[in-house]
């Protein structure tokens, strides 16, 4: 056996295939030289390269390291493929439409550089007629000169409309080559057989086809320049990303790229920094802004155990983080992934104008063809002229690209939008559907309120002893989690009670919890639990309703099946969840409290919150049914959550919202994720919903029309009627900014402010 | 006239059916080599033959700096990618049943088909 192959041999069970792209690969005699290079590299089982795509797949067990190389080595460029960053990647996509720009630009003035002057003559002069053989010479010097401005400014469009011919589909270049084509060959037929024309209808038009061709250059460039700005808020997102990081390994501090940072290096973070990577605080405090992901204006503490998330920025502290996410599973890689996939993705209401889009080109083929009969059945002599003229005035002005482009640019900015306010939106439907919602229902806890409840009262039954009464709750509700619970379970450890460990734990869905400790039987519970196991409450219901109407949530708690203690937990609403929940009615939105809690402290918060519905007492497994039951009603139902037992309510909403904690994006059941906990998230993306889908509304209706208006008019409708004809030089101008339109009106989206709060 | 009448109505007749009603019979099978390339305004190949019931890739090459050719969809399929510039871009498709499956660019002037047999 050959000792290179034996060598090989053993990696072969670990092998595994990398792609890498060549760069300076020109001749098919490169890819055996390439190949060679990879194979003779230690590891390497097979190498094989695709001339075609510049790319070389790499069997075996070799580092991408020694691979790039092995290919530098005998003379070529090579890198991984996809490993670029996104800062690479918008990188060379901003240099690549500056180069695009930049030649469309020169195309533009060499094109117009003709035109201009020649419609300035015409204009002046009214002669672009052929009669004399001087006019012949000199028209047809100038149509020799425009046949090059079509070479070296239109070439493209010649070239695209032929390649998609041949593949038996048309598109814009079909048009603009077959307008200013017909064009140009009608002239050149009137310089060289003016004979053939009736003597009305010899003019030419060179001036024409020079000044469509500039100007549907200059609309093509004006619209890369407008495209590029409907991409700024994913730009901002991959700016927030570090370029390194400050790792301690062998107890030096090193700065490295943050792709080399690896899982549970040690990274110090000085004040004024930004946060390389997702990770847990390990040494230190500090307060960190994290509102450039979350819209949350205040900075937010962290100490020892709390999570710093990547992209976010460091304020006054100096600190140690372990990295726990790194890469591609950083929350903010997770959220650019997210928002890139949703501004690319498509709602519903743009599938007629995606419908329209296949058909329309070879229509209006025929529609151009159908006005050039009209106007020779008119008149055969002048119709001649007539007929060039609207056939390549429907041809240029026809303008399918705004039509296509009319709901994915708007959705590019209404994405990018939500995202710098902290709105997540999963795709196109989600945010069509948003804009239509009737109804939403709101979770209570954790929602509306912080989620973190608080033990206010503790009523003691039979017993004199607070202490004991908490520390065998406490023992009891240790194994729930419930945030009523751990309320109780932290007032215990914060007036340092030590617990025990209670056997036979078994948890009552939605009415409470028991378990045995010792001799001991402890229940605890809402007023229906203990109903049902008897117990003697007599007494205590008044003052629980009176907790309750208090916005309080009352719990009984009993042990050997007598009541021991009522005891009171409350969870305070958020600060802003008022002004939030007004700016949700205003909006003729109908809002509705849902919640586990028993009737009267449900309508107890849902009064302070300003809701005047409420499910009330709704077990985690009903959650859904309410959703269906104002479904069933008509409604158009938004759920918003905290992701976490409302699975399958935000699943069968129309829309489900997840009020996220944090930076928290791996909510999958959600629509719409709201990075900051406030409701003013969910005003905001539906606010910026309804602004996106007016927005997509106002672009399809003028593409629509454009088109739908502006076609029968270049074919001569107005004609017998007022007596006008459009020049195809208007019709060039109209056709190449009605694109630019499109996109400059997605833009003003960037504009849109939700209301101040 | 009636010659000029009869020209147009054939030219209608030959768009239509250029553009509509051929079906052609010509297609590139998949293969692990098969890159299409994205250019002046075509993919090329455009028409794509490939397995039912197997999950695949196929490479994208963009070397076309329009915009128009930067977005890939698969409607059918719920894919829509970017292509960079002149880099490759692989598209993992999902086992699929037999039948026509369109791709296009987002403004549907780039257009090309999968045949899944």
């Amino acid at each position: 056996m050959d000792k290179a192959i034996e060598n090989k041999s053993p990696s072969k069970s670990g092998s595994t295939e990398q792609e890498l792209i060549i760069e300076g690969a020109g001749c098919a005699s490169c890819v055996s030289k390439i190949e060679n290079a990879l194979k003779s590299v230690d590891g390497v089982i097979d190498a094989s390269m695709n001339f075609a795509a510049r790319t070389v797949t790499v069997s075996g067990a070799a580092n991408a390291e020694s691979l790039i190389g092995a290919i530098e080595g005998v003379g070529y460029n090579a890198r991984t493929l996809e490993n670029t960053s996104d800062d690479e990647q918008l990188e060379e996509k901003e240099k690549a439409d500056w180069a695009y720009y930049k030649k469309l630009m020169r195309e533009t003035w060499i094109a117009l550089a003709l035109g201009l002057p020649l419609m300035a003559y015409a204009l002046i002069t009214g002669e672009v007629n052929v009669n004399t053989d001087n006019e012949r010479m000199a028209w047809l010097i100038i149509g020799i000169l425009t046949g090059g401005v079509l070479y070296v400014s239109g070439k493209h469009f010649f070239v695209g409309a032929w390649k998609s011919f041949l593949n038996h589909s048309a598109n814009m270049d079909t048009l603009i080559a077959l307008g200013t084509g017909t064009a140009w060959l009608y002239s050149m037929v009137v310089v060289f057989f003016p004979e053939i024309v009736p003597p009305l209808a010899r003019h030419v038009y060179f001036e024409a086809t020079a000044i469509i061709i500039g100007l549907i250059d200059l609309g093509l460039a004006l619209e890369i320049k407008a495209r590029g700005r409907t991409s700024q808020a994913i730009k901002r997102l991959i700016g927030l990303q570090a370029k390194t990081a400050r790792v301690i390994r062998d107890d030096k501090d090193i700065d490295i790229p943050i792709e080399n940072v690896l899982l549970d290096d040690l990274v110090r973070v000085r004040p004024g920094e930004k946060i390389p990577v997702d990770g847990t605080v390990e040494e230190g405090r500090t307060t960190i802004d994290e509102s450039m992901l979350t819209g949350e204006p205040m900075p937010i503490e962290k100490a020892i155990g709390d999570d710093v998330v990547a992209g976010t920025l460091n304020k006054a502290g100096s600190f140690i983080f372990k990295a726990t996410r790194i890469g591609k599973d950083t929350a903010l890689a997770q959220i650019i992934n997210m928002v890139k996939r949703a501004q690319n993705s498509k709602p519903p209401i743009g599938r007629l104008a995606d419908k329209v889009s296949a058909y329309f080109v070879p229509v209006v083929m025929i529609i151009a063809v159908l006005s050039a009969l009209a106007w020779l059945n008119f008149d055969y002599d002048s119709g001649v002229a007539f007929a060039i003229v609207s056939a390549t005035t429907v041809l240029i002005i026809a303008c399918p690209c705004a039509l296509g482009l009319a709901t994915p640019m708007s959705v590019m900015v209404g994405v990018g939008k939500a995202a710098e306010a902290g709105v997540l939106i999963r795709n196109g439907e989600a945010l069509q559907t948003a804009s239509k919602i009737t109804a939403m229902i709101l979770d209570k806890t954790g929602t509306i309120t912080l989620g973190s409840p608080k033990v206010t009262d503790i009523v003691l039954a039979h017993s004199d002893n607070e202490e004991e009464v908490l520390k065998l709750a406490a023992s009891l509700e240790a194994g729930s989690e419930h945030p009523l619970a751990l309320a109780i379970v932290e007032t215990a450890q914060e007036r340092s009670i030590e617990l025990v460990k209670v056997t036979n734990f078994n948890a009552v869905a939605g009415h409470g919890v028991e378990a045995d400790l010792n001799d001991a039987h402890l229940l605890f519970g809402n007023e229906k639990l203990m109903r049902e196991r008897n117990i003697d409450i007599t007494g205590y219901i008044d003052k629980a309703q009176q907790f309750a109407s208090e916005a309080k949530t009352p719990m009984y708690f009993a042990v050997n099946n007598k009541l021991a203690a009522l005891i009171v937990v409350a969870d305070p609403i958020k600060q802003d969840s008022v002004a939030a929940i007004q700016r949700l009615i205003k909006n003729n939105i109908r809002v509705v409290m849902l919640t586990g809690d028993n009737r009267d402290t449900a309508k107890a918060v849902a009064k302070m919150a300003g809701i005047e519905e409420v499910f009330a007492e709704v077990l985690p497994d009903q959650k859904a049914e309410k959703v269906a039951e104002l479904q069933m009603q008509n409604e158009i139902v938004g759920m918003t959550g905290d992701g976490i037992n409302d699975a399958p309510a935000l699943a069968l909403a129309n829309v489900g919202f997840a009020i996220g904690t944090g930076t928290d994006v791996a909510i999958e059941s959600a629509d719409i994720t709201l990075m900051r906990g406030s409701l003013h998230g969910l005003a905001d993306a539906i606010a910026i919903s309804k602004a996106t889908l007016r927005n997509i509304k106002q672009n399809l209706f003028g593409a629509f029309i454009y088109n739908v208006s502006g076609v029968p008019i270049a074919a001569g409708l107005l004609y017998p009627f007022i007596g006008v004809l459009m020049n195809p030089v208007i019709a060039g101008a109209a056709m190449a900014f009605s694109s630019l339109t499109v996109v400059t009106n997605a833009n003003r989206l960037r504009l849109f402010k939700p209301e101040i709060h | 006239m009636i010659i000029v009448n009869l020209a147009g109505a054939l030219l209608i007749a030959l768009i239509a059916w250029w553009f509509w009603f051929y079906k052609s019979k010509s297609s590139t099978k998949l293969d692990d080599k098969l890159v299409v390339h994205v250019e002046d305004g075509v993919y090329q190949p455009a028409r794509i033959k490939l397995d039912s019931g197997r999950a695949t890739t196929i490479q994208f090459v963009r070397k076309d700096a329009s915009p128009c050719s930067a977005t890939l969809e698969f409607p059918e399929l719920n894919i829509i990618e970017e292509l960079p510039l002149n880099s490759t871009r692989v598209i993992a498709l999902p086992a699929l049943q037999p039948g026509e499956y369109a791709f296009h660019c987002q403004m549907q002037m780039y257009r090309g088909l999968l045949l899944v047999e």
